[in-house]
């Protein structure tokens, strides 16, 4: 067994982390004030990271991707979680659901995103289907040769800088013994196409700057050629390829919570009430203990559950724990981290305050940490016919 | 025309220095270390005159300790084509002096025979300002010091150096010793594909002992202290107020 990091990795490590401190955190303070990625911004640092050969770095070398290991990408994600997410969603890792592609969808979408050139966004949930995808309303009927979608999709991230989308749509129903079951599947819609309009979601308290948008279909018409996979084939593309983003959301959780950690670390060595240290109260010290003890742990779970992913060793369950128990640590280590800033922790002159609304999230989005818990327990019990 | 770029590893820029308790020097241990960033310039530099066409091969060599390797393996990132390590300390505290540098410097310049030494003007850590100047000397070479601008034509080359009240050109016989300032360019990331390939290219390690040189100090560090910490500062109103304070501390 061995914990280190290749020098590969190590560098990877200290040029991402770079990257972040270097181009990301000077533009964070005007991003959460107007809410908004300055105007140009997200093609400079596009630019920047095309050129350094690091984006879609999760995409294979055939495609023109960097070819990196499930392990390699999670350290990537780990580092950009130090940084806004508004400004790192143009570090660009398109949705590895884009391997799907087959002949002409290839140079529409799979290669044009892989080199930057146009970008993705990925939708399944609905006002009324949230956890329970398979819920979904939005529909495809036949038409002709094809098929005519209506319905509405919400909670979109990324859609404001979309080129095109890849919309989970359902196209029928099975009666089976435990009832109804819809079919699902996946289309690749470009914006502006006809009967489909993007339009400006909800304000979030979490990650000002990276919108979600509201979709809307109306009479969509769309040949087979953009179905993606195959017809009625929409859940095993989405078990093929999601379970990744799990895994994101958790090393995100760790990158940002060790940034996070760091400041209240330096604010505690520094800051002094009752003439001395404030990290000389235990009260305060102990904090540090467990918070550093928890980023560890979640740290190392998150590695563990990508390196499972490399070798071909089931992982499903451990994404889940990944993903759940980073997630929820970083709502600790957020809200310890404010504590320690006392007042000021909740003002605006620190990021502090920002972390902690950003962390609310991730508790919620890439499956509810219910949802997690559901898919941890279902693995434990279902071989146990429970 | 070969380029020989030497890369110190250093305390990174980022990190808030600590005294040690002795006061015999900066704590290093368990410290983030990077390379040099006037050095980051200085292999820049030399790989855009490798893409220009101006120079064929670009060398980068590390004194000091073993770990000076991933400095190295970082230059090999950035596009430098090889890389020479001399080790000459096993105590990361072990700073290696100006002059023994540019002894060893020397050395691996003579076998090298490099047409151009690209260094940065001073290292971070203790801001000596002295390895280039005197590697020149040792070499009987030109110099060329704190350079903003480096034109490489035939046989010479003209230098712009960031001098005290403004710049100054200069042109100067190759082969030369250019030393290089903050302006000169904006050092690029390491490149994933680089990165993947840096691990390929070719890492010589040697020692001083092969070049016939000292490395016993010849400085002593009296005492190392903190600066003296600054004062919080005050918000002013309006640019009249500013003016009015400056001139009350007598700044204008
Ligand atoms: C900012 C933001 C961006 C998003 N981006 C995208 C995107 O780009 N694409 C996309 O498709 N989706 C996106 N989502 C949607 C996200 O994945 C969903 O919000 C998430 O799956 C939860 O669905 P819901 O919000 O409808 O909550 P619901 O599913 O309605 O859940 C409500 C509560 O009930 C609980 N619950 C539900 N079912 C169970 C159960 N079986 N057992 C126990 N508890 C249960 C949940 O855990 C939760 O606490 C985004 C969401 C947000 C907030
Ligand atoms: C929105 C807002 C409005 C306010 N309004 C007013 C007001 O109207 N009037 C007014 O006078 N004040 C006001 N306050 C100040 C408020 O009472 C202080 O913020 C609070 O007492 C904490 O002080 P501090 O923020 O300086 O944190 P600090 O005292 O610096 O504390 C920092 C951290 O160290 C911990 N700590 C400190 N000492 C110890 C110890 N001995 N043992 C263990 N842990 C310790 C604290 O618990 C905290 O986690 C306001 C604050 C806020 C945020």
């Amino acid at each position: 067994m061995h914990f280190g990091l290749s020098d590969e990795q190590e560098m990877i490590v200290s040029t991402v982390r770079r990257f972040v401190e270097t181009e990301i955190y000077p533009h964070e303070a005007e991003v959460e004030r107007t809410g908004e990625v300055p105007d140009g911004l997200g093609d400079a640092l596009k630019r920047k990271v095309i050129e350094m050969g690091f984006y879609a770095c999760n995409f294979p070398e055939e495609v023109g991707g960097a070819g990196l290991s499930h392990l390699d990408f999670t350290l990537v994600e780990r580092e950009l979680g130090r940084g806004s997410m508004a400004l790192t969603h143009f570090f660009g890792r398109p949705q590895n659901i884009l391997m799907a592609c087959e002949g002409a969808q290839r140079d529409r979408y799979l290669l044009p995103a892989v080199r930057g050139e146009r970008m993705d966004a990925l939708a399944m949930t609905e006002p009324d289907a949230g956890s329970d995808v398979r819920g979904m309303k939005c529909s495809a009927v036949r038409d002709g040769g094809d098929w005519v979608v209506n319905g509405t999709k919400h909670f979109i991230s990324g859609a404001d800088h979309a080129d095109f989308f890849i919309v989970f749509v359902a196209t029928g129903v099975d009666e089976t013994p435990k009832g109804p079951k819809k079919r699902i599947t996946c289309f690749l819609v470009d914006r502006g196409h006809p009967g489909f309009v993007v339009r400006d979601g909800y304000r979030s308290v979490s990650h000002r700057g990276y919108k979600n948008c509201i979709l809307e279909f109306t009479d969509c018409r769309m040949p087979d050629a953009q179905v993606l996979g195959e017809v009625d084939g929409g859940f095993a593309v989405m078990n093929d390829w999601l379970y990744a983003t799990r895994l994101t959301v958790a090393a995100f959780s760790v990158g940002r919570a060790r940034r996070c950690f760091d400041m209240a670390v330096d604010y505690a060595a520094q800051r002094k009430q009752f003439g001395q240290e404030i990290a000389k109260f235990q009260g305060v010290s102990f904090q540090v203990a467990d918070m550093i003890t928890e980023i560890d742990a979640a740290d190392l779970l998150t590695l563990s559950a990508a390196w499972r992913l490399d070798q071909g060793l089931p992982a499903n369950r451990e994404i889940a724990s990944a993903k759940v128990h980073a997630t929820e640590m970083l709502a600790r280590v957020t809200d310890t981290s404010l504590q320690i800033f006392g007042g000021m922790g909740l003002m605006d002159d620190f990021p502090i305050e920002r972390f902690w609304r950003d962390a609310r999230v991730e508790r919620i989005w890439d499956g509810t940490s219910e949802i997690q818990r559901h898919i941890i327990s279902r693995e434990i019990f279902r071989p146990l016919g429970a | 025309m070969k380029v020989l770029v030497p890369v110190k590893r250093v305390i990174d820029y980022n990190v808030k220095v600590r005294v040690k308790a002795d006061g015999s020097g900066v704590d290093l241990a368990n410290v983030k270390m990077s390379m040099n960033p006037f050095d980051e310039i200085a292999v820049e530099e030399a790989i855009r005159l490798k893409e220009a066409g101006t120079a064929t091969e670009v060398v980068a060599v590390s004194i000091g300790v073993k770990q000076a390797q991933e400095t190295l393996r970082t230059a090999l990132a950035m596009g430098a084509d090889r890389a020479i390590l001399v080790v000459a300390a096993d105590d990361v505290h072990q700073d290696i002096e100006p002059l023994a540098v540019a002894k060893i410097l020397a050395a691996v310049a003579k076998e090298e025979e490099p047409g151009l030494i690209l260094a940065g003007k001073q290292a971070i850590d203790n801001d000596m300002n002295a390895t280039g100047q005197m590697l020149s000397a040792l070499l009987g070479w030109s110099q060329a010091t704190f350079a903003s601008d480096v034109e490489i034509d035939g046989d010479s080359a003209k230098v712009t150096r960031e001098v005290d009240g403004g710049l100054q050109t200069i042109s100067v016989k190759m082969p030369a010793v250019v030393t290089v300032d903050l302006r000169l360019n904006e050092p690029r990331y390491a490149s994933l594909p680089n990165i993947m390939k840096a691990k390929k290219k070719p890492l010589d390690e040697k020692t001083a002992a092969d070049y016939g040189v000292d490395v016993t100090p010849r400085l002593e560090v009296v005492k190392t202290s903190e600066p003296a910490e600054r004062a919080a500062g005050i918000k002013v109103g309006s640019v009249d107020e500013l003016i009015a304070k400056l001139k009350e501390a007598g700044a204008v």
